[in-house]
């Protein structure tokens, strides 16, 4: 037997926004798997990128916050959004490469009592995904099915942030985490299907900026996972939901073709798998439906 | 020696055909390159294969191609570690060992093929450095013989200069396949390199063109392609976005509201310390919290757009509470913490230092060359 998983928890902002059925899939499924959330919610957002646009200095500090929060548990960090795992983990990169930069930020947390410090009890920060596969262990997982996903097929889709930069996420000590998606699909006895999308940009991040090429990129991926045959995506990514779900009739009209896949947030085909009910999985608040999907798995709750 | 099948993606024009795939088998060692393999296969099998190469040293620049779908250089992909990465791609999907399987090899993306594994660089990587003016603007006469600036001034670009205009990042750039008309990665790189060059007089002229342009800087997805195609650490990307933090502190307004939407973002965190995504959106185009209520033409059109959305959120219950729907009604940071974030906002307003990890290094290393040569002394 393993120890039982205690983490630091970040939901992000976007988890108890837009996609609040993410969140709470992450708490169910939480439960279900015995792992105990200790939420952060002092935390402050990971400035997706966009803060470190603006003022690096600053992104660095508001996440040097989060890590030094999550430190005050003892606990280690696990986020649910690719988009935080790879923001955060760029700070964390800076911070841990100098001594002289780390105090500096950590001299404008010292009034809250707070502080950053490298490696302490062998902290690390790793999405859900990363923790599934590397702490909690896929033959553990493929244990827990009550309702094994079989012919469900699924298609991964990663988010930016979680992939690249390779130097930045880990690579080096966990060379496979590109293809995590795959090895849980395949642990919740799901078949995965192979399509162009999967590592590639949802267009998210322009979705204000340039809202054609966002919702083409959006529109292009969905559709080619229809026509590799995909019974739904999944993503570790509530802003890659953002615009594969919430944005999808709009992507369709860009593409200039139907669409209508369903796009479930990772705890979600976790909870399904180890038999729960889809409503209480928040697959009622999509926009694509996911009635496709619970039909294949003949869903309600198994116990 | 060992054994390899590269499966090359080939297309000769002249043949009036379209492009096909043809496989073939290698004999090298597998620390040698992807080039090496392809040079063996020109050499021994069919002189016809077409691949443009030159240094053989990561050097020149010639080699650029796609290898198992990733962009970069065939002279300085190891054949063993292609061949690696293709049987994990391979096993991926079904979780099982299937052997090894051909290593993938196609022309760059996002430029059209002009023969097997040659493409046209003129029509776009070419055309698109010209865009962005990749000389030297200086203002007055100029030196009677060199100029002279402070060493450290040009730290700063010394990442952009390290280009060896090879297109692997125009051919990962994942934007530009959604929008060809993205003046792209490489000519981005190379426009940091000038507007961060102290002895260039038209800093603000070049933001302005770039930030002006709807498929300028705010064109770019942040997708991090760019910094893993390139082969000399060039890091695209992040040169895209100093651009960005360089045109937002001329104030440049640009057509994208890329920049509105970079002040909305980091003052509603300043405000509420997560975000408030309703509020976002309508910030990004009509904001208020710069003291400008007035939107402009492409606001309303873009907000009007957004309704159908908002209209389906509410329908299926993801907007139905009303803090998720009313901009600016949204929780905020218990008992002092958002006290605590404005703490922070003020201590990096005041310094706003960046970090380049390309000039700091690893101070892991630093620290193991500063002991060495204290041993030495």
């Amino acid at each position: 037997m393993t120890e039982k998983i205690k983490v630091a928890y970040w939901p992000g902002c976007v988890s108890r926004g837009f996609t609040p059925e993410l969140h709470g899939s992450m708490a169910l499924v939480a439960e279900r798997l015995g792992i105990e959330l200790v939420t952060l919610d002092r935390a402050n957002c990971c400035g997706a990128g966009v803060i470190a646009e603006h003022n690096q200095e600053l992104a660095d500090t508001l996440n040097a916050r989060t890590f030094a929060l999550a430190q005050q548990t003892g606990l280690s960090m696990m986020n649910i959004c690719s988009t935080c795992q790879g923001a955060q983990s760029e700070c964390q990169q800076r911070l841990d490469a100098d001594s002289a930069y780390r105090a500096h930020v950590n001299e404008a947390l010292s009034g809250q009592g707070l502080s950053y410090e490298k490696g302490k009890d062998g902290f690390t920060n790793k999405n859900f995904l990363w923790l599934l596969v590397e702490d909690y262990g896929l033959d553990k997982l493929a244990a827990q099915v009550k309702r094994p996903l079989s012919g469900l097929r699924v298609g991964p889709f990663y988010g930016c942030y979680i992939v690249r930069p390779k130097e930045r996420l880990g690579y080096d000590e966990f060379p496979d985490r590109d293809i995590y998606l795959e090895q849980v699909i395949q642990a919740l006895g799901g078949e995965v299907v192979e399509y162009d999308g999967a590592r590639k940009c949802c267009g998210f991040p322009v979705i204000t900026m340039n809202r054609e090429t966002s919702l083409r990129q959006a529109g292009t991926h969905v559709g080619d996972a229809i026509d590799a045959g995909a019974d739904c995506l999944v993503t570790p990514c509530p802003l890659c939901h953002l615009n594969l779900d919430m944005q999808q009739p709009e992507a369709a009209k860009v593409v200039n073709r139907d669409l209508g896949l369903a796009v479930l947030h990772l705890p979600q085909l976790v909870g399904l798998a180890l038999g729960a009910d889809p409503k209480q999985l928040g697959m009622s608040k999509h926009i694509a439906s996911t009635g496709w999907v619970e039909e294949r798995l003949g869903a309600g709750a198994v116990a | 020696m060992a054994d390899y099948t590269i499966k090359v993606r080939r297309f000769q024009p002249e043949s009036g055909e379209g492009p096909y795939w043809e496989q073939f088998d290698v004999d090298l060692e597998p620390s040698l390159s992807v080039l090496d393999a392809l040079l063996q296969t020109k050499d021994r099998e069919d002189g016809s294969l077409a691949v443009r190469c030159s240094c053989r040293a990561a050097i020149c620049g010639s080699c650029g191609m796609k290898i198992n779908g990733q962009s970069g250089l065939g002279c300085k992909t190891q054949i063993g570690e292609a061949q690696e990465l293709a049987d994990k791609k391979a096993s991926a999907a079904t979780g099982a060992s299937n052997g090894s399987v051909p290593i993938v090899i196609e022309p760059m993306g996002n430029m059209p093929v002009i023969k097997d594994l040659v493409t046209d660089m003129e029509s776009t990587h070419w055309t698109k450095i010209r865009r962005v003016t990749p000389w030297l603007l200086p203002h007055g006469e100029a030196p009677e013989r060199e100029y002279v600036v402070e060493p450290e001034s040009m730290l700063d670009i010394t990442q952009s200069m390290a280009c060896i205009q090879c297109g692997a990042c125009v051919s990962s750039c994942l934007s530009m396949e959604a929008d060809p008309d993205f003046i792209g990665p490489a000519a981005l790189a190379k426009a940091y390199r000038f507007v961060g060059d102290p002895r260039d007089a038209e800093t603000v002229e070049r933001l302005h063109d770039l930030a002006e342009d709807p498929h300028g800087i705010y064109d770019c997805t942040h997708c991090f392609s760019c910094i893993d195609a390139c082969p000399k650490d060039v890091a695209p990307m992040d040169q895209i976005m100093r651009l960005r933090r360089k045109a937002g502190e001329e104030g440049i307004e640009d057509p994208n509201s890329g920049h509105d939407h970079e002040m909305a973002f980091v003052k509603i965190i300043e405000k509420k310390g997560t975000l408030d995504e309703s509020l976002l959106l309508q910030e990004s185009f009509a904001p208020g919290v710069k003291g400008k209520l007035k939107p402009s033409k492409r606001a309303i059109r873009e907000m009007l757009g957004s309704i159908p959305t908002a209209i389906r959120g509410i329908r299926t219950g993801k907007m139905r509470s009303l803090p998720k729907l009313i901009p600016g009604v949204h929780h905020k940071l218990p008992d002092g913490a958002q006290d605590e974030v404005q703490a922070i906002y003020r201590h990096a307003e005041e310094h706003n230092e960046e970090f380049n990890l390309y000039i700091k290094g690893d101070e892991g290393e630093l620290a193991e060359i500063e002991a060495e040569e204290a041993a030495n002394d």
